[in-house]
């Protein structure tokens, strides 16, 4: 069963990537990238319980934790050309 | 207080991932917790919007609800992807928000964007409305109707 | 008991895992980027919270459980802000949404609260 499941998540990460790699805006991929960042996360905790190691689910947290920092990264740097960038006003 | 229970729950949510419950790593935990919550009270991050715990007594009746909903929402998404014409409406529509706090408007918003098949796109602050997209008109109409509206409300209510 | 346990967690699994599939279908099938949205809503929360649940069932009351009902949280609390994140830079960019009425008229605009319509601006 845990087997079936981990076969489910990766067809759902392959059609993902397949959305990911047909855009056609930047926000289709990031839609994309953001599902299969919780995708890896359910991956790692089936894996787990299928391998009988259950401290993959730390790293599952971590991605958890880092997905949406990703994200929004990404956005971040797609709308003003610079991670550092304070916000709050429009880019020149 | 609130640097208080801020320490708590990194203290607990340490015990959580550490598994090892011996002298040495609970104290580490303790002063680590204590730690980050001095930095966190230095840095002004502990007010109600950092670490707003008094809204945790509310969510025991408001987040079964809001999974009831998400589990409905989900049910006719699922009907619209797999019913073989595609039957979207995709809407706009901008619906108003009647929490004062800015957390209740974010708990507004954030169940919007939840429950499949409407997505807050856009939020005013002053004018305290948000930017809907819903994927049938539908749906859109029964957010302007607003039942999770007074739902996240009297949430706010209770967190006071 | 155990068996028990075993169904209601596979029962859990497979629906989750049902829904994930459903899900990445949806986002292939959709017509623009905000239906997608939606699409990769059904999978991310139900489907994701049904996989997690799930495990948990199958964990039993151990720590385990416990950390995959932070990632649950976590999953619940961090993915509509990435969501809107998308949604509302998408919108800003001015990624022109596929707007339909109920009967399968083109949809002029925004609807405001009071029942008018701003129209959708390019």
């Amino acid at each position: 069963m845990m087997f079936a499941a981990s076969a489910a998540i990766m067809i759902w990460l392959a059609l993902a990537v397949v959305r990911a790699l047909r855009g056609p805006t930047v926000f289709d991929r990031l839609v994309a990238s953001n599902s299969i960042g919780t995708g890896a996360i359910l991956l790692l905790a089936v894996f787990g319980f299928m391998t009988g190691r259950p401290e993959f689910l730390d790293i599952g947290i971590l991605y958890a934790l880092l997905n949406v920092v990703g994200t929004i990264a990404v956005l971040k740097f797609f709308r003003f050309g610079d991670l550092g960038h304070r916000g709050g006003e429009e880019p020149d | 207080m609130r640097a208080v229970a801020l320490v708590l729950t990194l203290l607990l949510f340490w015990l959580v991932l550490s598994g090892h419950y011996t002298l040495w790593l609970i104290g580490a935990g303790i002063v680590s917790s204590i730690a980050i919550a001095a930095f966190a009270r230095r840095m002004a991050a502990i007010d109600d919007e950092g670490h707003p715990v008094e809204w945790l007594v509310g969510a025991i009746t408001y987040w079964p609800w809001l999974l009831w909903e998400i589990v409905k929402a989900t049910w006719d998404v699922v009907k619209i992807i797999l019913s073989p014409r595609l039957d979207i409406s995709p809407t706009l529509i901008r619906v108003k928000a009647s929490q004062k706090s800015s957390v209740g408007l974010n708990i507004y918003a954030n169940s919007i964007t939840l429950t499949p098949g409407t997505i807050s796109a856009a939020l005013s602050s002053t004018d305290s409305t948000i930017l809907v997209h819903a994927v049938t008109q539908d749906g859109a109409e029964a957010t302007a109707e607003g039942t999770m509206d007074r739902r996240v409300t009297a949430y706010e209510g209770r967190a006071k | 008991m155990e068996m028990a346990q075993h169904i209601a967690a596979y029962l859990f699994l497979g629906i989750g895992c049902l829904l994930i599939l459903i899900g990445g279908f949806g986002i292939n099938r959709m017509p623009d980027v905000y239906t997608r949205m939606h699409a990769a809503s059904v999978s991310d929360t139900l489907g994701a919270i049904l996989v997690l649940f799930g495990l948990m069932i199958e964990a039993g009351p151990t720590l385990v459980a416990l950390k995959l009902a932070i990632i649950i949280l976590l999953l619940l609390f961090t993915g509509p802000v990435a969501t809107h994140a998308v949604a509302r830079a998408a919108l800003e960019v001015g990624v022109k949404p596929l707007l339909r009425t109920r009967d399968g008229k083109p949809g002029k605009g925004i609807i405001e609260p009071d029942g008018s319509v701003t129209p959708w601006k390019d």
